[in-house]
């Protein structure tokens, strides 16, 4: 075991170990000053708080239920909205790459190239038109919006899923026809359990963007009644020094956390979704 | 009589699978078509359209031809943006790609613990924009505090606390990309031109960065289209402050074109048109470079 690596490797190893420390320094100035007062943070940023200066979890408990807006409604808003979309978007998107691939008429072909179009324009080319269309269709609540975000996304989505259908042999699916299984049968059977390693892909990328959007939920919803951690974050910015700024660190750190459980916990499946997502797009 | 078999089958499996899908569109393809219309192709068309008008609201739109272009283009806010976000683009994806290219190259040699710096490097790619904003404005004063001055106090720092944020987050990203790359490589291949007397900086030259040529292209067009698509974070960290006047008109030193297509809209009620035509110019210019750049890297690599 020794043998196996060099002295040059070792100090690699070294160099890397520093670099990954400076890499999380910022986070960690997040964690350290969302346990000390608002004075302290402001006086000075980088020092590790005192006896005086520390104020062990007050700060998480007021920044969870401070105010007329307490943070744990953004918290549920975006957990529904992410889970929501992302599970709208998984099922919507792979039954229409199905359709797509396996039906391979002019039709499915408009479609399929306006998907790969609608993924090079970016969103301020339709924010103001989306956002007045949403408000039009009454999408502008956390219950509706999964719609928007269906029609905003479909294109990375169909694209990703109808590369994959592609690859699928017809056989199997002739095989399920002659048994007497209908297409519904068919995709929801035989089908889909197949496409579970591009689900996964293509929840991930999704579950990423929606969680951190702000522009879209910010513009359809209505932010007075309705505020995902973005937008609530980007509140507290605005009101820069009226508000504590230990409990918007304590905020901040609240909504890294579960990102952070979520990376840990699937990692696997994160690193190959970004390069799946990324070699196809 | 080969033929005629292929013909045959492609007969049964259209029977068997097209055309009992085909009766299924309702089910299959409308749900995903009429959002994607919703969400994109009609808010899309009706953009180009009112790009064209003068309006407060869409209903009140009244064509007025060139002219929201014509004003686009006097507008020094939005000139100062376009080359702003340019040099950001130049200098991001330079930096961004040659660091995650270099981490990549060093994490895939033998080495302890290269697992664990993989996570640590790809960590802050999963926080949002805004949150970054927040994270580093506060890093940015409490340092320039030190010096008696502030993030937004010049437009200097905040381009340069822009370009660090956004190195920071997409460092990791593109970090997988490049390992999937390299990964690919046979050890064959860079063992035999070790054996052919290659040095260690011939074999990467030569050998590992022509083969990742792939990964360079998703690369570099990931980081172009990013920084010119950047919204989120120039907003959360600076908001395009500070402003000075320039010819008559407000410009807000650290904006870029998305944040100042925002801000058009937000600010003058009688530009909605003018911030739309913004908006289209924007968009042509996303996709062109997007699939100039495409274009382009691809040709490359087929020569190798």
């Amino acid at each position: 075991m020794k043998e196996r690596y060099s002295l040059g490797s070792k100090l690699l190893t070294a160099i890397f170990a520093i670099i990954c420390l400076v890499w999380v320094l910022p986070v960690l100035a997040v964690l350290v000053n969302s346990f000390k007062t608002n004075a302290a943070v402001n006086q000075n940023a980088f020092a590790l708080p005192n006896a005086e200066t520390f104020t062990g979890i007050a700060n998480y408990v007021k920044g969870m239920t401070f105010g007329n807006y307490p943070f744990w409604k953004s918290v549920g808003y975006s957990l529904f909205i992410t889970l929501a979309s992302t599970a709208l978007i998984l099922l919507c998107t792979s039954m229409a790459a199905w359709y797509i691939s396996r039906v391979a008429d002019l039709v499915t072909k408009i479609v399929y190239y306006l998907c790969v179009f609608s993924m090079v324009v970016p969103f301020q080319m339709v924010m103001f038109t989306l956002t007045a269309t949403a408000n039009n269709l009454k999408l502008n609540t956390p219950w509706s919006i999964p719609i928007v975000y269906l029609g905003f996304g479909a294109g990375l989505a169909v694209f990703m899923f109808t590369g994959f259908v592609r690859s699928i042999p017809l056989e199997i699916e002739e095989a399920a026809a002659i048994d007497g299984s209908g297409p519904i049968r068919t995709f929801f059977w035989v089908v889909l359990p197949m496409l579970k390693p591009t689900m996964v892909s293509v929840g991930v990328l999704e579950i990423m963007w929606v969680w951190n959007d702000y522009l879209l939920p910010y513009l359809v919803l209505d932010p007075t009644k309705y505020k995902t951690i973005p937008i609530h974050i980007q509140y507290l910015k605005g009101s820069y020094g009226s508000v504590d700024l230990g409990t918007t660190m304590a905020l901040i750190m609240l909504s890294i956390v579960p990102v952070v459980i979520f990376y840990l916990t699937c990692q696997k499946h994160i690193i190959k979704g970004v390069a799946a997502g990324a070699v196809k797009g | 009589m080969q033929k005629k078999r292929r013909v045959d089958s492609a007969h049964v499996s259209s029977q068997l699978i097209r055309r009992p899908i085909q009766k299924c569109f309702a089910i299959f393809l409308l749900p995903t078509f009429i959002c994607f219309c919703i969400g994109f192709l009609w808010p899309f068309i009706q953009g180009i359209y009112l790009s064209f008008c003068n309006f407060n609201i869409p209903k009140d739109a009244k064509w007025v031809g060139l002219s929201n272009y014509a004003k686009a283009f006097k507008d020094a806010s939005f000139v100062h943006a376009f080359w702003n976000t340019a040099a950001f683009a130049v200098i991001s994806i330079v930096l961004i790609n040659v660091l995650a290219f270099a981490i990549a190259y060093a994490l895939t040699q033998k080495m302890r613990g290269s697992n664990i710096f993989r996570t640590v490097f790809f960590m802050p790619n999963l926080i949002g924009g805004v949150v970054l904003g927040y994270i580093w404005s506060m890093i940015f004063d409490a340092i320039l505090k030190r010096y008696g001055t502030y993030l937004t106090a010049n437009a200097t720092y905040g381009f340069w606390g822009l370009v660090i944020l956004v190195a920071w987050q997409q460092i990791g990203y593109m970090m997988i990309i490049y390992i999937a790359g390299l990964q690919s490589i046979s050890d064959e291949m860079i063992e035999a031109a070790r054996i052919d007397g290659a040095s260690g900086s011939q074999v990467l030259f030569r050998v590992v960065i022509p083969n990742v040529m792939p990964s360079i292209t998703i690369c570099t067009f990931l980081t172009l289209t990013n920084s010119f698509k950047m919204f989120d974070q120039n907003m959360a960290l600076t908001g395009g402050m500070p402003s000075v006047m320039m010819n008559g008109a407000k410009v807000n030193m650290t904006e870029l074109l998305a944040l100042n297509i925002y801000s058009t809209y937000n600010i003058n009620k009688n530009w909605h048109g003018v911030a739309q035509a913004k908006a289209v110019l924007f968009f042509i210019l996303v996709a062109a470079l997007a699939i100039g750049q495409l274009v382009a890297t691809r040709s490359k690599e087929v020569q190798q």
